[in-house]
């Protein structure tokens, strides 16, 4: 993946968006959010854009992102499996599947598996998300299937 | 003839067993077929495990066939399914399927019925109603009514919503704020996921009711980033009733930043005003310095929704289901390994059993149950033998449970409850907000120590260990994130010491 993050327009665009929230430093998660969908993370720049159109100091910044769990810092693999590790998924074998996935993926750069508390499919689980897409019921087997889609559009 | 109506829900959960999927095959199938058909995207009746869930309208009433698939599609319609004929995958009247006959759908009346989105659908259904009568009272009169009616907070602390809404409503003149708590992050819940993508204007009227109740005339709604959907509809759904010009109250939408923490009322108002969400100590309590310092009612999704039929009803309509201190109806969630998982809307009194068994249907492995979660991650865990306590937040919290957020999860005879109880510690120790030191370090203490216990190393003084950290969170935690952890921890031990090595 190219570093979008850091191309030139980022402190422009980080202006805009927190313009299309009226510079309220309130909107600061939101505006977070809306960067990060557009460029996949939050580089150094625009913490920095936004730290000028708000108003606030990038130290403030720096602590909310770090807060959440959300936020990332580096850019993120090309595809995200996000596999829920709670409670009622753990009731229907999750945390062999994650082991499943991490001996599957030892070697793949473009799929990352991260953990998540709780997708609100728990009736459904084990459950992920896949590139923002909800899963059900998932297998050692259905997950392989998801690995070999996602590394064929890799 | 007029178009056949078809239902396919758009539900995440739906979707996640391939409920879009089945929505193109049925629309592509009806066109080859030159059948008049008009496809509703509804929300979920909540009976998960028969998703997709695919209803006809007929004029004897709705019929379902579940779960279907997108390979199914071309025998339903050679079924003539599209005028209720027979199928394998039929279940005859959506409403006449035990699992819902049995409950009492009062705030969930709608999620499934109507087309979320269609705000006609929605007042034809009972929508509006509470509101239309709300804005005929004044304030005062409206927060005796939710008094009367004995609602409590569905969030999990089940504190009494009139006495909230008085609160704020007594605080000298000024701006103030009606903030939904749409955190939902407790394993083993989705009704607010449910109801937000399945009747979505029932969240906005009940904080327009909370609005015009405590003078306020902007509100939040806290949503998690995990439900994505969900923040679709509501933004849609905002859009919607602000065009529609049916009340001043205005709704704005925050997402969150995937943190458990912001659930807890305090901690979701600092991650609205912008910061990190650190729980803030309490006095004073959010209805008389909220949001920005303003009075502020912070409420359930599902506390929000019931309003609406309290309102629309009456106090005693609603009084008239449940039990003891606990008032109207529940929404219990089953999950985890349950063979008929999915939304249970039933007034408080049901017993555990009757959920597990009557509606669950026991395990979807098939092997023994051996305990339940209720309550999410901070609640206790039961143990198989031990179903007969009815769904009450008192009689729950005299065996040592709690009611929460109505999740029941299931686990089979497989599950190692010392794991369970390390989980506890660790789940505490990545979401803590790091504010107090009984819960930040405690809980990352009490993981290495079930660590430890799990190897078999030292386990008489290790247990002892943990129960020493587990009475220092209990008492020394400013929220209950720290204050109840020790619960599920204790509750494992207390009713399953072979796993600890402990006969
Ligand atoms: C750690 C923690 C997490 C919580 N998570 C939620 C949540 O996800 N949703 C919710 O409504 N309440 C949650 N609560 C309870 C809220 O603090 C608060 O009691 C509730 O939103 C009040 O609304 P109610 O009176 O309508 O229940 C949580 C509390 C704690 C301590
Ligand atoms: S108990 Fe834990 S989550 Fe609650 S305030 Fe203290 S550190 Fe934060
Ligand atoms: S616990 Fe996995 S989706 Fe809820």
């Amino acid at each position: 993946m190219s570093d979008i993050a850091a191309l030139p327009d980022l402190l422009e665009r980080c202006r805009e968006i927190c313009a299309q929230h009226g510079n309220r430093p309130d909107a600061l998660i939101e505006i977070l959010h809306a960067v990060q969908a557009e460029r996949g993370y939050l580089a150094d720049d625009a913490l920095k854009g936004i730290a000028q159109a708000l108003n606030i100091s990038r130290a403030e910044i720096y602590g909310v992102v770090t807060f959440y769990h959300d936020f990332r810092r580096e850019p993120p693999p090309r595809h995200v499996v996000k596999l829920c590790r709670a409670e009622a998924c753990q009731a229907v074998g999750s945390d062999e599947l994650a082991r499943h996935a991490e001996a599957r993926l030892a070697d793949s750069a473009s799929i990352g598996v991260e953990a998540v508390y709780c997708l609100g499919n728990c009736a459904l689980g084990p459950a992920a998300l896949v590139d923002g897409k909800l899963k059900a019921r998932l297998t050692a087997a259905s997950l392989d299937v998801i690995f070999a889609d996602l590394e064929r559009q890799a | 003839m007029s178009a056949i109506r078809i239902f396919v829900p758009i539900d995440a959960a739906a979707q996640s067993v391939g409920a879009n999927e089945v929505a193109a095959a049925i629309a592509m199938e009806a066109s080859k077929r030159g059948i008049d058909i008009e496809l509703v995207r509804n929300g979920s009746r909540g009976m998960l495990w028969l998703e997709p869930l695919v209803e006809v309208e007929t004029d004897a009433g709705r019929l379902a066939y579940g779960p279907v698939s997108a390979e199914d599609v071309p025998s339903l319609f050679d079924a003539s399914f599209h005028s209720g004929g027979e199928h394998r995958l039929g279940h005859g009247l959506t409403e006449s399927i035990p699992y819902f006959a049995k409950q009492e759908r009062l705030s969930f009346a709608r999620c499934g019925v109507i087309d979320p989105l269609n705000l006609a659908d929605y007042e034809a259904h009972g929508g509006l109603a509470g509101l239309r009568r709300a804005l005929t009272m004044v304030p005062r009169d409206v927060v005796a009514e939710i008094s009367e009616s004995g609602l409590r907070g569905r969030g999990g602390a089940g504190f009494p919503t009139g006495i909230k809404w008085k609160t704020a409503l007594e605080q000298p003149a000024g701006q103030r704020y009606v903030c939904a708590n749409a955190d939902e992050g407790d394993s083993g819940t989705f009704a607010d996921r449910m109801l937000m993508e399945g009747d979505p204007f029932a969240l906005i009227e009940g904080m327009a009711i909370a609005g015009h109740a405590i003078g306020a005339d902007i509100g939040y709604i806290y949503i998690r980033s995990e439900y994505p959907h969900a923040i679709a509809t509501m933004r849609h759904a905002t859009e919607i009733w602000h065009a529609a010009g049916l009340s001043d109250f205005r709704v704005e939408i925050r997402v969150g930043g995937g943190a458990y923490i912001c659930g807890e009322e305090s901690s979701m108002l600092e991650s609205i005003e912008g910061k990190r969400g650190q729980v803030r100590a309490k006095p004073p309590i959010p209805a008389i310095s909220g949001l920005f310092g303003k009075p502020t009612a912070v409420n359930n999704v599902l506390t929000l929704a019931a309003v609406c039929d309290i309102l629309a009803k009456g106090a005693a309509y609603y009084r008239d289901f449940g039990m003891g201190r606990s008032r109207g109806t529940q929404a219990f969630q089953l999950a985890g390994d349950v063979a008929r998982g999915g939304l249970v809307e039933k007034a408080f009194g049901v017993t555990l059993r009757e959920l597990v068994e009557d509606f669950g249907g026991g395990t979807r492995s098939g092997k023994p149950l051996r305990a339940v979660q209720a309550g999410g991650p901070l609640g206790a865990y039961i143990p198989a033998t031990a179903l007969d306590v009815e769904m009450d937040y008192e009689a729950l919290a005299a065996t040592g449970a709690m009611l929460g957020h109505g999740g029941i999860v299931l686990f089979n005879d497989s599950v190692d409850m010392a794991k369970q109880a390390r989980f506890a510690f660790e789940f505490c120790a990545i979401e803590s907000c790091g504010k107090c030191t009984p819960c930040r370090i405690g809980a990352v203490r009490g993981k290495e120590v079930m660590d430890k216990v799990i190897a078999g190393e030292d386990r008489t003084s290790n247990l002892a260990l943990v129960e020493d950290l587990c009475e220092i969170m209990t008492d020394g935690s400013l929220c209950a994130m720290g204050g109840l952890t020790p619960m599920p921890v204790l509750s494992a031990l207390r009713h399953f010491p072979e796993d600890f090595g402990r006969e």
